[in-house]
């Protein structure tokens, strides 16, 4: 299983959850971009929470989601968990 | 006084044909889209044919933020009324939200989306269900997407009476507009060709289960032994005639009179409300049996619904009395998606001064219709009157009438 | 220009959790008991949300038959429970009126879903098969794909052989439905109207998919209080199920018969939103606009609204929206109105619950009590109204806004009076 997650690994499956809006380039500098800015909504990110939770075996907290507002905030909440389940 | 309520853009997705132009051309060129199921294998039924939508790429159509989130027949319902809108000359962004809306039938929702959603929650576990399917396969997902892509603000609705559903709907946009909405977006699309449909649909045991695509829909024919499922169907775009015409819109015609009933349940004695349907249809509009030009008829293939329309349309209309027409020999039937599809031909029929066809039966003597059969037939249409009957005795019928 | 036609309800029954009965449904109201429990018509432990609000349901003991129980899905059931039941309440002999003058709807959200998840499973092979089997289909399956069927079970129930329908707005549904059934007796199309709705959503399939937007409660460790409209500890809503039925009629017919007359349903509106098809906009403008168009279909101002049925699902975003809206239209009035959420107490039937809470609306009317929102002990400070909290209180009450909104986007409004009042 891997056990680091990386903003490949979200694009990947921000496209596969949500598609990406008409006039965002995902391969643009977007780590610090609120995901609002890049077009997704709560409901696009409540789906690609389900598919990285499923897809790394881990479980977000309900206020990760929300609270995590950039690329780099969710990849840091997963990684946080990744280490957290491997370190277990 | 009611004011009149009109059609002005025509969105198709049809088994013949995709667009108003490919349809209307396979349709008067009597040009079937039934063929064998494509998109699962059917060799494990006891049906295999089906009328599918021929070439349609969502993806070249609709945005990728849209596509997880929606189900082929939502996505087929978007293309649909963007084209109506097109074809309408509307651009809903100059026109004030609150004064559009959306009323659409359905009957079965997003069901492939649901049969993905329940095999993920059965195979795999609740956490494996998508968050989009809360709505994805619900039955007001198309109204719902439409008004949101559009910017719909105004009355919006859904309707499910099975085939019945697709003129419901339309007569509920009519009552909408009449009370002072100036746009509604109307129609249905179906689409449950995919295998948790399709076993729900042989479940009605109403599915011909002939292999020959020419062989296998024959309403009104001797050897009508069930109907041929399809996908697809019509979105109208109906405004207020007076604000279509101060906008100088190009108009198909009037929606001018509708009726519905139910039939009695069986064994209460009473007749089928078919023909009290038709009848209520054509006291709506004003017009007597003797204006009506054509009908597109309802067209079940079951000899026993076959009996019943043709009585009642011979009662209403005398023996002989009404050239009838079922295109839908050409598609399949579309269950919501099936009148608003037969409203597009009628309208196409009256700009054409064209009847289409009914293909591929050989009608029985009996029932005594005038089946504009296998080439199209010439005529001026002036008025027309679109039948559809729904599982469980739903009968609506629709009159529609070249713009005054 | 003929006075317009005016509509009346002069029969009821509701089928709710904890209440099944008009009778037990208010008492359950109007002592502000709660009926949410943990889920028991199969094992929630996988589930993030585990309560819900059942009905203790026996259609046998309803008088259906042992074919209409296999052919029907429960919510269908209830349907043609409640109808019947409406249609012996109101006293009106349907077989001496012409059946086609007669009509049907039937609001539902989600329509045959637990029989549909139960089918599925079945032909699946528990979810193995791709290519499901037909072979193990129920012969009924039809009728669960397209709940169409439930209107004509409804219309062979009672004899109507007039416009039926089913009508399926989502979460709108109850109160589309009782709207669109109006609609057909104000412009002729029938006289009488048996309208209603119904869903029972509460299947593994309506858990997770609700599980998946966090839109329902985890709270399943104090199942009786976990719905809490306005509060500031709610955090989601509790899945329900249920039915609320009403026969119909020309306000002048029901009069002539001498008919009990619970309420006039004088005005009725929906909008969209046209953003989101599970998110709400804070301001609640479509919501306000369908109440503002419902007020003047009903001719009336804001400040006549004695009691709001509000839509008080318990979730954040619709707590704070449907505070908006009722601003926006009522004013300072708003502040002076007590609109209390009934969810808090039977759960969120989804397109069940629109018609349900107007037949609270009408027995608030009827009894001039006005019911509770329970569990509310600490309002979020964002919502800011008078929300009846927890004990029901008497109030004179002579006209209601109930008010409902829904995924799809769909928000509506209903306003009931007393067709005596006099007409501005």
């Amino acid at each position: 299983m891997a056990t680091t997650f990386t903003l490949e690994d979200l694009k990947r499956i921000l496209l596969e959850a949500a598609g990406a809006d008409e006039g965002v380039d995902l391969d643009g500098d977007i780590l610090d971009t609120e995901f609002e800015v890049l077009g997704y909504e709560s409901l696009a990110l409540l789906e690609t929470g389900g598919r990285i939770e499923r897809e790394y075996g881990i479980s977000l907290d309900d206020d990760a989601l929300t609270d995590a507002t950039t690329p780099r905030a969710l990849i840091d909440v997963v990684n946080a968990q990744l280490s957290s389940a491997s370190a277990a | 006084m009611t004011s009149s309520v009109v059609v002005t853009g025509l969105g198709v997705a049809s088994p013949n044909g995709l667009g108003i132009q490919d349809y209307w051309a396979a349709t008067v060129g009597g040009k079937s889209g039934i063929g064998r199921i494509t998109r699962f294998d059917p060799s494990s039924y006891p049906a295999k044919l089906a009328g599918e939508v021929p070439g349609f790429v969502a993806e070249d159509l609709l945005p990728s933020r849209l596509l997880p989130q929606t189900d082929r027949v939502t996505r087929l319902a978007l293309v649909a009324a963007d084209w109506a809108l097109a074809d309408a000359g509307i651009t809903p962004a100059e026109l004030p939200e609150f004064d559009m809306g959306v009323v659409t039938a359905s009957a079965a929702g997003g069901f492939e989306f649901g049969q993905g959603e329940l095999q993920a929650l059965w195979s795999k576990g609740s956490q494996y269900v998508s968050a989009y399917q809360s709505f994805a396969w619900f039955y007001a997902v198309n109204s719902g997407q439409i008004s949101i892509r559009n910017g719909m603000k105004g009355p919006s609705g859904v309707v499910v009476s099975d085939q019945a559903g697709g003129l419901d709907a339309v007569a509920q946009a009519r009552r909408q507009i009449r009370k002072g909405t100036s746009l509604i977006v109307s129609g249905a699309i179906d689409a449950s060709v995919c295998p948790w449909g399709w076993v729900a649909q042989l479940a009605s045991d109403r599915l011909s289960t002939s292999e020959e695509p020419t062989r296998a829909y024959l309403p009104f024919d001797r050897e009508a032994a069930g109907y041929v499922p399809g996908e697809g169907g019509a979105i109208l775009i109906m405004e207020d005639a007076e604000a279509a015409r101060a906008r100088g819109a190009r108009i198909y015609g009037e929606v001018s009179g509708y009726g519905s009933t139910i039939d009695p349940k069986a064994g209460s004695g009473r007749p089928p409300g078919l023909r009290k349907a038709i009848e209520l249809a054509l006291a709506d509009a004003g017009v007597a049996p003797g204006d009506v030009d054509v009908v597109f008829a309802d067209a079940a293939a079951d000899p026993e619904l076959d009996r019943q329309e043709a009585e009642a349309l011979n009662a209403v209309f005398g023996t002989r009395g009404v050239a009838v027409t079922a295109p839908k020999t050409m598609t399949g039937r579309l269950y919501s998606g099936a009148a608003p599809l037969d409203l597009a031909a009628a309208f196409l029929a009256i700009k054409d001064g064209v009847i289409p066809p009914t293909v591929h039966i050989d009608p029985a003597a009996e029932y005594d219709l005038d089946l504009v059969l296998g080439e199209p037939r010439t005529a001026e249409v002036r008025t027309a009157l679109v039948v559809a009957r729904g599982y469980g005795g739903f009968n609506s019928a629709v009159v529609v009438r070249a713009a005054a | 220009m003929t006075t317009p036609r005016r509509v009346v309800i002069t029969g009821m029954e509701v089928l709710a959790p904890g209440g099944i009965g008009t009778k037990n449904f208010w008492s359950l109201l109007s002592e502000g008991r709660t009926a949410t429990r943990g889920i028991t018509f199969f094992d929630p432990t996988p589930f993030r949300s585990r309560v819900a609000a059942e009905i203790d349901f026996d259609p046998y003991e309803h008088g259906l038959s042992p074919q209409e129980v296999r052919r029907m899905d429960r919510a269908g059931q209830f349907a043609v429970v409640a109808s019947r039941g409406a249609v012996a309440d109101s006293g009106l002999e349907l077989a001496g009126l012409d059946p086609y003058r007669v009509g049907v709807t039937v609001g539902s959200a989600v329509g045959a879903t637990m029989g549909l998840d139960e089918e599925y499973r079945v032909v699946s092979d528990g979810g193995r098969l791709d290519l499901v089997d037909h072979e193990y289909a129920a012969p009924h399956l039809y009728n669960h794909l397209v709940p169409s069927s439930f209107a004509a079970e409804v219309a062979w129930a009672v004899g109507a052989e007039g416009p039926s329908t089913v009508v399926s707005t989502g979460c709108t549904s109850g109160i589309d439905s009782v709207g669109y059934a109006v609609e057909l007796i104000r412009e002729g199309s029938a006289d009488v109207m048996i309208a209603g709705s119904s869903d029972a959503p509460i299947s593994p399939i309506t858990m997770a998919c609700f599980d998946a937007i966090k839109a329902t409660t985890n709270r399943y460790d104090e199942p009786e209080t976990a719905s809490r409209p306005f509060d500031n500890s709610r955090n989601g809503f509790v899945l329900g199920e249920g039915t609320a039925f009403f026969v119909l009629e020309e306000l002048e017919s029901a009069v002539k018969r001498g008919a009990h007359i619970y309420a006039e349903i004088a005005g009725y509106a929906t909008r969209s939103n046209a953003y989101h098809m599970t998110g709400l906009r804070p301001d609640g403008a479509e919501m306000a606009e369908a109440i503002r168009v419902a007020l003047d279909e009903a001719r009336m101002n804001g400040d006549e609204i004695d009691y709001i049925n509000a839509h008080g699902s318990g979730t954040k975003q619709n707590d704070r929206h449907e505070t908006a809206a009722v601003k926006r239209i009522l004013g300072d009035h708003a502040y002076r109105t007590p609109m209390s959420s009934i969810k808090s107490m039977v759960g969120h039937s989804l397109g069940a619950i629109g018609s349900i809470e107007i037949a609270a609306s009408a027995l608030a009317m009827e009894y001039n009590v006005v019911p509770p929102t329970a569990n509310l002990h600490t309002p979020d400070p964002e919502c800011d109204l008078d929300y009846v909290p927890l004990t029901a209180r008497d109030r004179k009450t002579d006209a209601v806004l109930s008010v409902g909104s829904g995924f799809g986007g769909f928000q509506s409004a209903v306003v009931l009076a007393r067709p005596e009042r006099k007409l501005a």
